[in-house]
């Protein structure tokens, strides 16, 4: 086994300021981010706080920037640096800082919040819900989403627009709201929910540029836009921006 | 040691108030600028290309093969292609190159194509440049206001696409004759055109608008097992579709180079039978 001592800058601060604070520490092999963190708070910086519980890229709660990247600290591996390079962690940018490495992620509670729930189908009770798998693998992989919140941090829409936070759900609760559309069983149109519409009128999918950087980030492999985002960025083109399909539905084609 | 211990002053982005102190817009510190420079320099140069060809208006027809930037090419002023892609829709008062009629749909096509949109959001425009990198623009409203609200039109393109590689595909069969006209023939060029109908063809279908209307719209797959299949299998395309819109970008315009070269008589296109 062999060791080395790597060179580290790690945010040190609350909201009324901070810095970056440098530290030279011990690595060994197969070591993570977050085990390098963990090593400074035992040996050099008890105080240190970062949020942190699973280290098995499950839980979510270790995300944080590693060399300007939206990262989780227990997934990156320390291998993929070099020995000679300077290792910069920050708290994530888009968010309120609390100390440290510490984010407020609240704004994403209160997004998810603004999502309508599941609507259960009419006469259906618990454990009568039958459904074939094609039409649940669209919405199962939405469903692997460990709310990292890497993919709100990184969007642009909002990290770089505070002012957009109010209109914008960002993307992990559009792929919320694709996840309830194509889900075969939710009957929110029924109650005169249009999710189509909804994601563009009250959730802000035409802020999204569709440049990818959700997906880039997700530590879950998700394809947000690709089978998420443009998938309802069609279906809100069905509702509000195509005379075709808005006459079918006046007609009385069938239900897909 | 520290360094900087003042908050921010609310100077917008990631610079917001209770955000943390970081002076720097960005801390990347791999070639993270690499991608959007290739990409708009690439794109940059189809522009090039192809705005000095549409507006050339000579050297698009050499028998059997016409340039794709020409077809079908639809003024009087066009050159008679013998059973060609001609049809003298805008008739003599159209004077510009009759390339420029056509051109628009394929154009339109990418130009709201979701990958081309990444493309261009993020080389031209640096909205974002590149991930946790600061845009920068002091306001951003996306894609919800006019002009860029127009990108919800993509699938009227694609329907236009279709129609014109459809017409594209009709003069890949016109590349299987000899420069008299007669059948069973077969050049170099026909291959380039061959291959580039394919690129046409797969860009076209893996188009995520052609993925929506085929099946994606669909929220019970099980009750539509044609439309599921068509729906995966251009899912598989689809997961190619930035490959797919460069090597078509890239073999519209070789294909048309190459019937320059041919028409100028700069380049004696090899007939293989």
């Amino acid at each position: 086994m062999s060791s080395y001592e790597a060179r580290f800058k790690v945010w040190r601060g609350d909201v009324k300021g901070g810095g970056l604070e440098d530290f030279a520490v011990e690595v060994n092999d197969g070591e993570v981010v977050l085990d390098i963190i963990h090593r400074l708070q035992a040996t050099q910086a008890p105080d240190l706080a970062v949020r942190w519980n699973c280290k098995a890229g499950k839980c979510g709660s270790c995300s944080a920037e590693i060399n300007g990247r939206p990262r989780l600290m227990c997934m990156t591996r320390m291998s993929v640096f070099t020995r000679e390079e300077t290792i910069t962690v920050t708290p994530l940018r888009a968010f309120p800082v609390v100390r440290d490495l510490v984010t407020d992620v609240g704004f994403n509670y209160t997004k998810a919040r603004e999502v309508p729930a599941f609507v259960p189908p009419a006469g259906l009770g618990p454990g009568e819900y039958r459904m074939q798998q094609e039409d649940v693998d669209r919405s199962q992989e939405f469903r692997k989403c460990i709310e990292c919140f890497l993919c709100q941090d990184t969007c642009h829409v909002v990290r770089d627009h505070e002012e957009n936070k109010t209109a914008f759900a960002g993307p992990r609760f559009l792929m919320r709201v694709a996840e309830l559309d194509m889900h075969p069983l939710d009957a929110a149109a029924d109650t005169g929910l249009d999710r189509k519409a909804t994601a563009q009128d009250e959730h802000g999918l035409g802020y999204c540029n569709i440049t990818k950087c959700c997906t880039e980030v997700c530590p879950e492999g998700i394809k947000i836009t690709d089978n998420a985002l443009i998938p309802l960025k069609e279906r809100a083109v069905d509702r509000k921006y195509d005379p075709l399909v808005w006459l079918g539905s006046k007609i009385g084609r069938r239900r897909t | 040691m520290t360094t900087g211990t003042e908050p921010h002053l609310n100077s917008g982005g990631v610079r917001s108030g209770t955000r943390a102190a970081i002076a720097e817009p960005h801390l990347r510190t791999d070639r993270w600028w690499l991608a959007p420079a290739v990409t708009a320099a690439g794109l940059l140069a189809f522009v090039v290309y192809s705005t000095w060809r549409a507006f050339a208006d000579t050297y698009y027809y050499a028998a059997p093969y016409v340039s794709p930037f020409y077809s079908p090419c639809l003024a009087d002023r066009c050159r008679t292609m013998h059973a060609g892609p001609n049809a003298d829709l805008f008739g003599s008062w159209w004077g510009l190159s009759p390339a420029i009629i056509i051109l628009i749909f394929p154009l339109g096509f990418r130009l709201t194509c979701y990958y081309y949109r990444k493309a261009y959001y993020r080389g031209f425009w640096a909205s974002p440049p590149a991930c946790a990198v600061a845009e920068p623009h002091k306001k951003y409203t996306g894609e919800t206001r006019f002009p860029l609200i127009l990108q919800n039109i993509h699938r009227y393109f694609f329907y236009a696409a279709v129609v014109v590689a459809g017409i594209l595909t009709y003069d890949t069969v016109l590349s299987f004759r000899d420069e008299h006209y007669r059948w069973g023939h077969m050049g170099l060029g026909t291959l380039v055109f061959l291959v580039n109908i394919v690129l046409i063809w797969a860009y076209t279908l893996s188009c995520h608008s052609c993925r929506h209307i085929v099946g994606g719209k669909l929220k019970h797959f099980s009750k539509h097992p044609v439309r599921y299949r068509m729906w995966q299998w251009v899912g598989k395309l689809n997961a190619r579709h930035m490959l797919l819109a460069w090597s078509s970008l890239v073999s519209v315009a070789l294909a048309d180079f190459y019937v320059y070269l041919v028409a100028s008589g700069a380049f004696d296109d090899p007939r293989f039978f």
